[in-house]
C-alpha cells in the first residue's frame, strides 16, 4: 500500500472536530480519519485546542442535586451501540452509513456502478464504482465535492489519488477523473449539491438517476 | 524559560482511575473539575442553563460508558471530553448520529509512558498560554470557531494558532499505539 499524500484541509478539521461540517462531508472526513494517522493527529491537535478553550471557559454552577443523579446512574445498563467497524476495504464510518449492510449498487452504464449511502437536499454521500481504465464521466460541481479512494486508483489534471487519498474539488474544478487500469476504482464521494455531467447522461436524466 | 512539569495533572490521574478502576471517587473528582466548565461553554452556544445541564449529564455519563477509549498519550482529559461534549450537543440538538472515525484503543496492559504523558500535558499547557495572550477579539473568533459557530470557509480565513508542536507529539502517541496494537496481533 503507498503512502496517502492527498489531505484535508486543516480549517476543514477544525470545523469537523467543532461539529460544523454538514453531514455529508462529515462521514467524508470521519472515513478518511479512521485510515490516515497524519490527520488523525492533526484532528486530535484541534480537539487539543477545543480541550484548552474548556479548560479556560467561564465555570457556571451545576444544580445541586445533579452530582448525585449522576453518580446514581453509573450502574444502569447502557444501551449497546451497534459498533461498525472496518469491514474489507470500508472504514468504520462507511460501514455504520451502510448500517452494516452490503452496499446496494446500482448501474449507471459502461460499467459505473453507484450506491447512495444518504442524500437530501444540502447534498449526498455515496459509493462510487468505476472499471480499471475507465473515466469517470466528465463533470463541474455546483459546489463542493470530496471524493475519497478507498480501492484502485484514479488520476486526473491534479494528479494521482490511490487508497485513502482524498480530493477536495470546488466549483472551479472541471476535471476528468480516470480509474487507473487494474483493480476497478471504488470511491467515497461526498458532495453538498447535485453533480452536473457534461457528458454521458444528459442533464435532464439527472434527477432520475440521482448523480 | 517556564518550569518543567515533572507530574503528570490530577485531571489524568483521575481518568485513569476511572478508566483502569471504574473509581468511582476520582469520577466525582473529575465532574466537580468539568461540569460547571462545561455548562458554561455550552451555553456559550446560546443553549439555557437546563438545556445545558441535560448535555452536561449526558457527556459525563459518556466519560464513565467509554473511559477504556481514553489515551493520554495522544489527549489530554480536557480535548478528549471537548470531543465528546460537542458529539454529544450535536447529536442532542440535530437528533443525529454524527460520523466519527475508528476508535484506536490503547492495549490496557500497555506500559503507559509517563514522558509522553507529559509531553502532550505540556503541550497543551503551551496552547492554553497562547490563548491567553490573544487579544480579546481573536480569541472571540477562536472560540466561535471550536463551538461550531463558524463555517470552514470562515475558519480558513483566520489566522491559525501554532498548532504544530502539540501535532508531532500527537502523531508520537499515534507511533507508539500502532506499534503496540501490532504486538498485540502477534
Amino acid at each position: 500500500m503507498t503512502a496517502i499524500t492527498h489531505h484535508i484541509p486543516d480549517a476543514m478539521l477544525a470545523a469537523y472536530a467543532a461539529g460544523n461540517l454538514p453531514h455529508h462531508f462529515a462521514v467524508a472526513v470521519a472515513s478518511h480519519v479512521s485510515l490516515c494517522a497524519h490527520c488523525r493527529a492533526a484532528l486530535e491537535a484541534h480537539q487539543a485546542m477545543g480541550g484548552a478553550l474548556l479548560e479556560a471557559s467561564g465555570s457556571v454552577a451545576v444544580s445541586g442535586s445533579m452530582k448525585a443523579d449522576l453518580l446514581a446512574q453509573l450502574d444502569a445498563p447502557a444501551t449497546p451501540e451497534p459498533d461498525y467497524t472496518r469491514r474489507g476495504i470500508y472504514p468504520g464510518p462507511v460501514v455504520a452509513a451502510l448500517k452494516g449492510q452490503d452496499p446496494k449498487w446500482k448501474t449507471l452504464g459502461m460499467g459505473v456502478r453507484q450506491s447512495i449511502l444518504s442524500q437530501d437536499r444540502n447534498g449526498s454521500v455515496r459509493l462510487l464504482y468505476i472499471p480499471g481504465g475507465q473515466a469517470v464521466p466528465d463533470h463541474g460541481h455546483n459546489g463542493l465535492e470530496m471524493t475519497l479512494v478507498l480501492q484502485g486508483s484514479f488520476s486526473d489534471d491534479t494528479g494521482r489519488f490511490g487508497v485513502g487519498d482524498i480530493e477536495i474539488a470546488n466549483q472551479d474544478l472541471e476535471h476528468t477523473p480516470i480509474a487507473d487500469p487494474g483493480d476497478a476504482c471504488i470511491c467515497l464521494a461526498a458532495t453538498d449539491a447535485p453533480l452536473r455531467f457534461n457528458a454521458f447522461i444528459p442533464r435532464l436524466l439527472q434527477p432520475l438517476f440521482r448523480i | 524559560m517556564p518550569e518543567t512539569k515533572t507530574e503528570i495533572s490530577e485531571q489524568t490521574v483521575w481518568m485513569l482511575a476511572v478508566r483502569d478502576r471504574k473509581d468511582r471517587e476520582a469520577f466525582g473528582a473529575l465532574f466537580d473539575h468539568f461540569a460547571p466548565r462545561l455548562k458554561g461553554f455550552i451555553m456559550r452556544t446560546g443553549c439555557s442553563g437546563a438545556q445545558a445541564e441535560e448535555i452536561v449529564q449526558d457527556v459525563m455519563l459518556t466519560v464513565w460508558r467509554k473511559a477504556s477509549m481514553f489515551d493520554p498519550h495522544r489527549a489530554q482529559v480536557s480535548a478528549w471530553i471537548y470531543q465528546i461534549a460537542r458529539n454529544r450537543h450535536i447529536d442532542i440538538i440535530r437528533k443525529e448520529s454524527r460520523p466519527v472515525p475508528e476508535e484506536l484503543a490503547e492495549d490496557p496492559d500497555a506500559e503507559p509512558d509517563a514522558s509522553q504523558i507529559l509531553a502532550v500535558e505540556q503541550e497543551a499547557g503551551k496552547l492554553k498560554d497562547a490563548l491567553s495572550s490573544l487579544r480579546p477579539e481573536q480569541r472571540e473568533m477562536i472560540e466561535k470557531a471550536y463551538l461550531g459557530e463558524l463555517t470552514h470557509q470562515e475558519i480558513s480565513t483566520q489566522t491559525g494558532l501554532p498548532l504544530g508542536t502539540i501535532k508531532s507529539r500527537i502523531r508520537l502517541g499515534l507511533e507508539r499505539l500502532r506499534h503496540e496494537l501490532k504486538g498485540l496481533r502477534e
